[in-house]
């Protein structure tokens, strides 16, 4: 696509962008560096997230298969299985590493889908205004109030099971908060006078939600996933547990839902309960600690606290 | 002066209820598969019993024309009966309500309180070792998933040191009594504790963050400057003033208690609504699930009014 220029020799529209965009990106980093607590949730992401990728390299992707399972079953630990063996004789920290991939997979997935519909529905009613913001405001309202657990159970009964379906479940259950804080943005941007002079330079109601209020908005969407995620990870860790995960792939959830229907409660094989629920718990923690940083460099009016 | 914020709330929640009503109408329908045919899967019936089956259903016809029928049916609280049981679902549910309210109340009066002095203790001193460490637990409460917390309290203090049951609402053998009140009560202790838990970290976090935002306010110097002791400020000036979305958070975070009591009595087999639920999920029993489902959808609805009529009555600048 063409952009207009500047003149002749000074420089384009899309290179000024840029650098500001640069700009803007290095300050940010530059703030958040400072926040020691953010870069520690950082650090524990990375881990993570390297686990996730590498899990090939880590352990061997036999390990998961329950017929070649080489140890006994309900193991402890020893120096061949560090964290033990499930009740197929499985290692189960091949179970966790490979687990990262799953959990973390739907979390983005749920994430991703979460915030198109969140940010879709309030752009389109925030814009548009009148009867398809009344609309939209009181579907909004409505995933709002309704208790998500009861409502996702509902979905993951009714579809069939599946990693998609987990993520489509949590998607649908978990927009609303992020729909509510965009559209208040979308009021708010609407207004303004660069909106006003697009539109009088003729450009249409889509241009204008993609190129100019979608990207106002965009820094509101970009703060909000970093909850999501950690919201998606407990949710799917949660629909697991109730028996509504993806039966075929291993994700941390599962791996807790396996303790808990083969009895490694009564037995008391801490070894298979214990390390996805503290894998779990560091990974939305992490998150949590990096939203929170991220939110006092955005709005320094917290920093106090 | 407050009748047109009570009419438009209480209009307000009858229009979400329908819309929930309607909601669970087509998501039992529009699905892929007919209820019918997953009713005669798991039950093995012949053709002659299925057409029998979904014209007591009213599942025959075409979906529009099942709509009359439904609405008819769901306001005189017929939802048919429990695949599982064959008993009517509204006595399935009618058994289990006093056993849920009994946990989440508990439960709820635990997390406040809990989470009402962490929070107002932190806030006060802010910085201190307290505040710290308050806001540390109740961050880490936050992220742990709470059905893990649940099974993690019930192999340590169930499984392993045998301390509380390991599941159930009371013992097999007979009580009456004070005795079948602590049998109970024992019983009660771990899902309780594990509810709690899962809440206490969230309202925590908000209540102090509500009570720093009332601390610079100049009432609270004019008080000290008075010569009011401290304790006196904090609890008499300062709490009462931050009271307010507390109050109202409790109220609106009903639907993730309900929500978490779902977990928590399914792993201690706790015989509630949640139970219930839970273990209409593996048997498909979509009756009790719907009728579970529009249950704690309506009450989420009455809690949530009942926090915007309370907030106007308690909050004179919010009557209009």
């Amino acid at each position: 696509m063409a952009e207009p220029t500047t003149g002749g020799a000074g420089p384009t529209t899309r290179q000024l962008a840029r650098a500001r965009r640069r700009k803007a990106r290095t300050g940010f980093w530059r703030d958040f560096r400072r926040n020691r607590i953010g870069i520690v949730g950082l650090v524990v992401l990375v881990f993570f997230v390297a686990t996730a990728l590498f899990a090939p390299l880590l352990a061997d992707p036999s390990g998961l298969s329950e017929a070649t399972a080489q140890g006994r079953p309900f193991e402890s630990p020893s120096l061949r299985y560090p964290l033990g063996t499930d009740e197929f004789g499985r290692s189960v920290l091949t179970l966790l590493i490979w687990g990262s991939r799953i959990s973390l997979l739907v979390g983005l997935l749920a994430t991703v889908g979460a915030m198109t519909i969140g940010s879709g529905v309030a752009i389109v009613g925030g814009y548009y205004g009148r009867a398809s913001d009344s609309i939209l405001n009181a579907l909004t309202n409505w995933f709002l109030v309704i208790p998500w657990i009861p409502l996702a159970i509902v979905l993951a009964a009714s579809l069939s099971p599946g990693l998609l379906t987990v993520s489509i479940v949590i998607a649908v259950t978990s927009w609303a908060p992020t729909a509510r804080l965009v559209r208040a943005q979308v009021l708010s941007v609407k207004e303004r006078p660069y909106v006003e002079r697009a539109r009088g330079l003729g450009a249409g109601n889509w241009h204008v939600m993609t190129r100019h209020v979608l990207p106002s908005v965009f820094p509101i969407i970009l703060a909000n996933t970093v909850v999501t995620i950690a919201v998606a990870i407990l949710s799917e860790t949660t629909l697991a547990i109730l028996g509504l995960g993806d039966p075929n792939s291993t994700s941390w959830g599962t791996i807790i839902e396996g303790a808990f229907a083969q009895g490694a409660i009564t037995i008391g094989a801490w070894w298979y309960l214990l390390p996805p629920g503290i894998a779990i718990s560091l990974v939305v923690l992490s998150f949590m600690l990096v939203a929170n940083a991220m939110d006092e460099v955005v709005n320094p009016r917290l920093r106090r606290r | 002066m407050g009748q047109g914020i009570f009419l438009r709330s209480t209009l307000h929640a009858i229009g979400t209820l329908l819309f929930v009503v309607l909601f669970n109408f087509f998501l039992f329908r529009v699905v892929p598969g007919d209820p019918v045919t997953r009713i005669a899967r798991s039950e093995g019936l012949t053709l002659e019993q299925r057409e029998v089956l979904a014209a007591e259903y009213g599942l025959d016809k075409p979906v529009l024309a099942q709509l009359p029928g439904y609405v008819a049916s769901t306001l005189t609280l017929d939802f048919g009966s429990s695949f599982g049981s064959g008993r009517p679902v509204t006595k399935e549910i009618g058994e289990r309500v006093g056993k849920t309210a009994l946990l989440v109340g508990v439960s709820t009066i635990g997390s406040v309180a809990i989470g009402l002095v962490l929070g107002v203790y932190g806030a006060w001193k802010r910085g201190s070792a307290f505040d710290t460490g308050s806001m540390t637990v109740s961050l880490l409460l936050y992220s742990v998933p709470e059905g893990w917390l649940s099974l993690v309290l019930l192999m340590v203090f169930g499984a392993m040191l045998g301390i509380f049951p390991i599941g159930g609402y009371r013992s097999t053998s007979n009580l009456t009594g004070f005795a079948y009140m602590t049998d109970v009560l024992n019983h009660l202790v771990l899902p309780a504790l594990a509810l709690t838990l899962a809440f206490v970290g969230q309202y925590a976090i908000i209540i102090r963050s509500s009570l720093l935002d009332v601390m610079g306010e100049e009432y609270l110097d004019l008080a000290r400057a008075k010569g009011i002791r401290e304790e006196h400020v904090l609890w008499r000036h300062a709490v009462p003033n931050a009271i307010l979305p507390i109050f109202t958070l409790v109220f609106y975070s009903f639907g993730y208690i309900v929500g978490g009591a779902v977990v928590v009595e399914s792993i201690f087999s706790w015989p509630g609504l949640g139970n219930l639920t839970y273990k209409a999920i593996a048997s498909q029993d979509f009756p009790v699930l719907q009728a579970a489902f529009l249950l704690t959808s309506a009450s989420v609805i009455f809690s949530n009014l009942v926090a915007d009529l309370l907030y106007g009555y308690l909050d004179p600048r919010v009557r209009r």
